[in-house]
């Protein structure tokens, strides 16, 4: 332990400790800019300057580690004079209006500028512009506001592992972007919105549907539902002020009845279904390689990898063509929600899929690429219309005159709005992993999967690889062969993590008969359409918020499901079935990276 | 805005395809080899085409946008042909003091291209540098391997026509 001074304070912290974390232990706020927690500081911003007695020049606090007897002052007139340079300068050369923005709120770069008493630029200069970019159906990106904090860069490169974006050129010329300052959709960008959610600035973000959605909600001949993820019901209060892992669902729901849509359902409708159809593929699976009915057929590919996150399809699809006969082919929650609602539900309503519009709420940039994808229109329509991150929901309430905190629960419609806990905790790492071993262990052997409270608990949290064995015992006699096998699952969150899992597969390093790969650090609920900022503290409240929501519900299992069993007796058939080929499965291509 | 970007001007020569990647087989391993792996294709190829930088990406895994920014950061890296007669106009303390940022602009004027461009006949191509070692002679500019000394911004267009239609 290392004992230091901060602002007359006497604080003991961790040899190798930087002042910044020792500051924040003691409860001492630095601003900081280029800074992200568990990532190497790029001591780039400077924003988080201070001053350490005896030496001549102010330190990056993020940077520096302490030092025994180490006296730090983070608000001397030298340290606060500095930081406001510092900030002055970036503003002199950021291009903005606050009110246009669509940071204007939460905007780390205003809040700087207001914090440090700065009333009107010091400095006047040209600016060195930047281009706004439009290319993908996802993100926006407008360089002439970005402060060039190198956030994206890191989190792109380190986190992800896709290094679309990078510094190009230099000096004052510097533009943070894709290869030669071009569009992202000129460089092997997944969408994933990880950039736009490190981002402190309006520089990069979602691409807005909200005009679209609300165009169609005034449409009355327009049949407007819509569906939520399960990540949102765990993070819209945070757009309200409320703390994260507040759950809101309710409120959600009645908010969504005062937008006025016609259907207020659920994804985790079909994420319930995501598990009979993943689970029994899973199973087939593991048949023609461990007891094939012909053996000359070539035994399918295993592991088999989930494919709910379209990032990580993407992904896949640039990094590991070789391996995308590894993935699932079942169509995400989302897709799979759009296709059953406009044949299924629409029969039964009885309106005319042309004239249905389908509205996702997602906690994820992606999945405005993945709906948008030309394959996925099965019922002959599109299957998703549009999608609102919950950033845009939130703003869609506020905007539509809801005052969120005071609304009453609602609950979710019929047909496609009741789930299983199982189908909750698709939000969270790890989730769809225990949502499926806990159908397919049932399925197999006619018991409950033996785990405390129905939780994997090794798949489970913030680890970046996490793995578990399941031993199959005395199974049914249709899964005889599985009789004795141990079961080997990993789970992986980040992209970074996702490549070292799908490396060590291929080498033969590792191996596994199931694999869950979600794009976003900590799953779904760590979103890139997620209420900024996500910090690790931030994702496990979430987390436990959606542990809650499961452990709550009177059903546990998808295929306990009433209303997806319903939908395979009166429509679907089994799973795997025909229909379900058709409706709700897809097919992957390989991409060129360059 | 920037206008540099890669191109590929001609198609590639196979056999210089072949000796980079034989370079690069024998660096793969080697941490930092991205910045000898692109020397090396620049001197092979004159240049960094387009083709050529997403080769290397390829080849090392480096991300095209890491590849191409690191080429942007550093002047020595051209991605557009380079011109027949490099012209290097020295601007170390000596010529500078001594007018070498005129001369250099008479240069710019000139040839209408910037530090870094190419004319589009590909004759010249502009570049300053850092002391010659030629201080006495200041201000001191490289056509080629040939030295010009004392030069003034008057002498840029009689110099330039000794090379004009001239093979390197
Ligand atoms: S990025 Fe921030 S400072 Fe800039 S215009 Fe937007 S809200 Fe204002
Ligand atoms: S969306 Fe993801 S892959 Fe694309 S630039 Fe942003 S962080 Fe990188
Ligand atoms: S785009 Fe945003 S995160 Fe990236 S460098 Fe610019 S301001 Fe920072
Ligand atoms: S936050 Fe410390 S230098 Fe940027």
């Amino acid at each position: 332990m290392l004992n230091v001074t901060i602002n007359d304070k006497d604080v003991s912290v961790e040899t190798g400790a930087t002042i910044l974390e020792a500051a924040r232990s003691a409860g001492v706020q630095i601003p900081t800019l280029c800074n992200l927690e568990h990532l190497s500081p790029l001591g780039a911003c400077r924003v988080c300057v201070v001053e350490v007695e005896g030496a001549k020049a102010l330190m990056a606090a993020c940077a520096t580690p302490v030092r025994d007897g180490m006296v730090i002052h983070t608000n001397s007139p030298r340290a606060r004079t500095a930081r406001k340079t510092v900030v002055d300068l970036l503003l002199s050369e950021h291009e903005g209006n606050c009110q246009y923005c669509d940071r204007s709120l939460d905007c780390e770069l205003r809040v700087l500028s207001f914090d440090l008493g700065i009333q009107e630029p010091m400095y006047v200069g040209a600016k060195p512009g930047g281009q706004a970019d439009f290319s993908t159906p996802a993100l926006v990106r407008d360089g002439e506001k970005c402060v060039k904090c190198r956030r994206c860069v890191t989190v792109c490169n380190e986190v992800q592992q896709v290094g679309a974006l990078f510094p190009q050129y230099r000096g004052y010329e510097t533009v943070i972007g894709p290869a030669f300052a071009m569009n992202l959709d000129d460089v092997a960008c997944v969408q994933c919105g990880q950039c736009a959610a490190v981002c402190p600035v309006g520089a990069i973000t979602e691409r807005s549907h909200m005009e679209g959605v609300w165009k169609a909600l005034a449409d009355p001949d327009l049949h407007v539902i819509v569906q939520t993820a399960p990540a949102v019901r765990a993070a819209l209060g945070e757009c309200f002020g409320m703390e994260p892992g507040r759950l809101v669902t309710g409120q959600m729901v009645t908010a969504l009845r005062e937008l006025g849509f016609d259907g207020i359902f659920d994804t985790n409708f079909t994420a319930d279904l995501t598990i009979m159809e993943e689970g029994t593929e899973l199973l087939t699976r593991l048949k023609g390689a461990l007891a094939p009915d012909d053996p000359q057929l070539p035994p399918p590919a295993l592991p088999m990898f989930t494919s709910c996150s379209p990032g990580w399809i993407k992904f896949a699809e640039y990094y590991f063509p070789d391996m995308l006969g590894h993935l699932s082919t079942c169509k995400s929650p989302q897709q799979m929600f759009g296709a059953i609602a406009k044949t299924y539900y629409a029969e039964k309503v009885g309106v005319d899929p042309a004239k249905m519009v389908v509205v996702s709420v997602m906690p994820c940039t992606a999945k405005k690429f993945e709906a948008a994808r030309s394959e996925l229109a099965d019922s002959g329509f599109q299957d998703v219309d549009f999608v609102l991150t919950t950033r845009e929901l939130g703003r869609m309430i506020q905007a539509g005159g809801v005052d969120f905190a005071s609304l009453p629960d609602g609950t979710m419609d019929s047909p496609l709005g009741y789930s299983s806990g199982a189908a909750d905790i698709f939000a969270n790492t790890g989730g769809v992993m225990e949502a499926a071993l806990r159908t397919a262990y049932e399925l197999v052997t006619g018991r409950e999967l033996p785990v405390d409270n129905l939780h994997v608990a090794p798949v489970a949290g913030l680890e970046g690889v996490k793995e578990a064995e399941i031993q199959i015992t005395a199974p049914l006699p249709d899964w005889a062969f599985l009789d004795g096998v141990t079961v080997r699952v990993a789970v992986a969150h980040g992209l970074g993590n996702a490549a070292a899992v799908m490396r060590a597969v291929r080498s033969g390093e590792r191996t596994y008969h199931f694999v869950e790969v979600m794009t976003c650090p900590g799953g779904c609920i760590g979103g890139g359409g997620q209420p900024r900022f996500t910090t690790d503290a931030v994702r496990l409240a979430r987390i436990n918020a959606i542990y809650r929501e499961d452990e709550g519900k009177p059903h546990r299992k998808s295929h306990e499901n009433p209303d997806v069993l319903e939908l395979y007796a009166s429509f679907l058939g089994q799973p795997l079935g025909e229909k379900s080929h058709h409706l709700l499965h897809t097919n992957y291509e390989a991409r060129a990276r360059v | 805005m920037h206008v540099q970007t890669a191109q590929t001007v001609a198609p590639l020569d196979q056999a210089l395809v072949d000796s980079l990647d034989a370079y690069i087989r024998e660096h793969q391993e080697e941490a930092g080899n991205l910045i000898p792996v692109l020397q090396y294709a620049q001197s092979a190829f004159g240049y960094l085409p387009e083709d050529v930088l997403k080769h290397i990406s390829e080849a090392l895994q480096i991300s095209y946008s890491e590849v191409t920014g690191v080429v942007t950061f550093y002047s020595f890296f051209s991605t557009v042909p380079r011109g027949k007669h490099i012209v290097r106009v020295c601007l170390g303390t000596a010529c500078y003091v001594r007018g070498g940022k005129e001369v250099l602009r008479a240069f710019r004027e000139t040839l209408g291209i910037d530090v870094g461009g190419t004319t589009e006949d590909r004759e010249f191509s502009l570049e300053v540098g850092r002391c010659f070692g030629a201080c006495g002679l200041a201000p001191v500019v490289m056509v080629g391997d040939d030295v010009h000394q004392r030069v003034k911004p008057s002498g840029v267009k009689d110099i330039l026509a000794q090379y004009e239609g001239v093979n390197a």
